[in-house]
């Protein structure tokens, strides 16, 4: 499985949406299912899924599926 | 008087701060909700509905709603829509006080609009009635607790009081206004003519760190879930000058980081507030000190100003010692009327006569300090002991699981998101409390359902097992 699908993987799960509905365009808070506490849970399970740790700035900054891409190119997550 | 019917002393004073920078002075608060009240026919007492967001014209409706003596019912505005219908039907509000620009109301400002429902109401409303707010902080229960203005105005008082509020107060918005904590921070600064930050960013958002460094924010209110996201974004670590006072509510905070917190507090000279309460008492019931917090930082502390606290054993006596456990009785002017369910309801008068048994679990300490260590009804017997599933809980998260418990007489469940992790928790669980095997479940899942205010559904979480 390449990058992008694990971390899609992850966003639906954490968000508990379907995997097609994980596009570049997802934005934090746009749906009922990316709220606060979903939003804790996806980092978390960023975490895990990559074995990182994701800085405050990261983590306050993740507002959408092609931002989180980004963020984890800093952490060496090719994509 | 009431602090709502005395607004207008605090004048030019900034009563409300948005985020894109609009600026609201306790006379234009007035002066609108005045103009709310113009538009209410108010032949007979009215009850409306206020659908909230952490804004100004929430607060329009909220304040002119008691200054008017209606009943106003909080809800949020993401309220979904079979919810909101519910509710209309329980409890048959002559109006709506709701985030839309139709321009249809009776009265329309900024953003909102306050629109006839046209229901025909036949049931009396009690004329000290003025607020009811959710018991659960989910959306759509119909249980609510009956505030009288004079609950409001008491419970203000006295949490402006014990945390020494004064005008210059700027304190952020990080819980909603129809939830009672959330609610309680707004009235206890209105009470003494303090600026409200008004946002509806949260914690994890970089609207919000930016609005509270743009808007130097002296102040912060959080339930323990947002506690623990202070702690995973490094909130320790973060360069906020302007924080004075840190405030902690709505359930008990892992002892672990109420420790860290109040750590983190001595050393950067910041007021850190441990409190209890209930909405069913307005919101606030106890605090602990701040300067006790490092050496008490598991305790719920001692009764607000014009409260007192006591526990009953069984059958219903008073402790008169420190460590033994009952129940907690809050006793003060802030205490419901009592529940409502419907309409019918809102006729009743008071019911409880200011004392409040909370179903929590206590004890104090020699200093009298009080400590919660459970609900009443979160016990469950198995095999014929009595089993405290929040301790469970608790054993659960210092082990490092993210577990909730719930369950019956003789069958408990366990849900955890932990990953394959069913067989070991399995096995801590019977190793330390002798459970037999067969009297309790685990089932892994994906998430921990939460209300909008960070309680646990257990309802949600545990249907599907067991049955």
């Amino acid at each position: 499985m390449n990058n992008t699908d694990r971390l899609r993987r992850i966003f639906a799960e954490a968000l508990n949406i379907k995997i097609e509905t994980v596009i570049d365009s997802l934005e934090y808070n746009s749906i009922p299912e990316w709220d606060s506490v979903a939003h804790m849970s996806l980092v978390a399970a960023i975490d895990d899924g990559f074995d990182i740790m994701l800085e405050t700035d990261d983590v306050i900054d993740m507002s959408s599926f092609a931002k989180a891409k980004e963020i984890l190119g800093k952490y060496d997550v090719e994509f | 008087m009431t602090f709502f019917q005395e607004l207008n002393k605090f004048g030019d004073n900034i009563v409300a701060i948005e985020p894109g920078g609009e600026k609201y002075s306790y006379r234009s608060l007035v002066t609108e909700s005045d103009r709310f009240i113009e538009n209410l026919d108010t032949v007979k007492k009215k009850l409306v509905f206020i659908l909230c967001r952490n804004c100004f014209e929430a607060l329009v409706g909220y304040i002119g709603s008691l200054r008017s003596a209606s009943a106003g019912i909080l809800l949020p505005s993401t309220i979904d829509k079979d919810s909101l219908d519910n509710l209309t039907g329980l409890y048959k509000p002559d109006y709506v006080w709701r985030p839309v620009n139709s321009g249809n109301g009776v009265f329309n400002f900024k953003n909102y609009s306050l629109e006839r429902t046209g229901i025909t109401r036949d049931e009396e409303i009690h004329s000290d009635l003025v607020l009811l707010l959710s018991t659960s902080g989910s959306t759509g229960s119909p249980k609510m607790v009956r505030l009288t203005a004079s609950n409001i105005d008491e419970n203000a008082s006295s949490i402006a009081e014990y945390l020494k509020l004064h005008e210059d107060e700027r304190p952020i918005t990080t819980l909603p206004m129809h939830y009672s904590y959330g609610l309680s921070v707004i009235n206890s600064h209105l009470k003494v003519g303090a600026t409200l930050l008004l946002t509806n960013d949260s914690l994890v958002s970089r609207p919000f760190w930016n609005y509270f460094l743009s808007s130097k924010a002296t102040s912060i209110a959080g339930v323990p879930y947002n506690y623990e996201i202070l702690r995973r974004i490094k909130f320790f670590k973060m360069d906020l000058g302007s924080l004075k006072t840190m405030t902690q509510a709505g359930g008990k905070l892992t002892p672990k980081y109420a420790l860290e917190f109040a750590e983190f507090a001595e050393e950067k000279k910041i007021n850190f507030f441990i409190m209890y309460g209930q909405t069913e008492a307005t919101a606030r019931i106890s605090y602990l000190p701040p300067e006790d917090a490092l050496e008490k930082y598991r305790s719920i502390g001692i009764a607000i100003p014009g409260g007192a606290m006591s526990l009953i054993d069984d059958n219903g006596n008073t402790i008169n010692d420190p460590n033994i456990q009952g129940e907690l009785v809050y006793q003060g002017p802030n205490v419901m009327l009592g529940y409502a369910t419907s309409v019918s309801d809102l006729a009743k008068g008071d019911e409880l006569k200011g004392v409040l048994k909370t179903g929590d679990i206590a004890f104090y300490d020699e200093d009298g300090y009080f400590y919660v260590t459970g609900r009443k009804k979160r016990f469950i017997k198995i095999y014929g002991n009595r089993v405290n599933l929040d301790e469970i809980e608790h054993f659960l998260k210092e082990q490092g699981y993210n577990g909730v418990c719930g369950g019956k007489d003789d069958q408990m469940y366990i849900a955890i998101t932990d990953n394959g992790k069913a067989e070991a928790v399995k096995n801590i669980i019977s190793g330390k409390y002798g459970f037999h095997p067969n009297s309790f479940r685990i089932k892994e899942v994906t998430e921990i359902y939460k209300s909008t205010s960070g309680k646990i559904l257990y309802e949600k979480i545990f249907k599907d097992i067991g049955n």
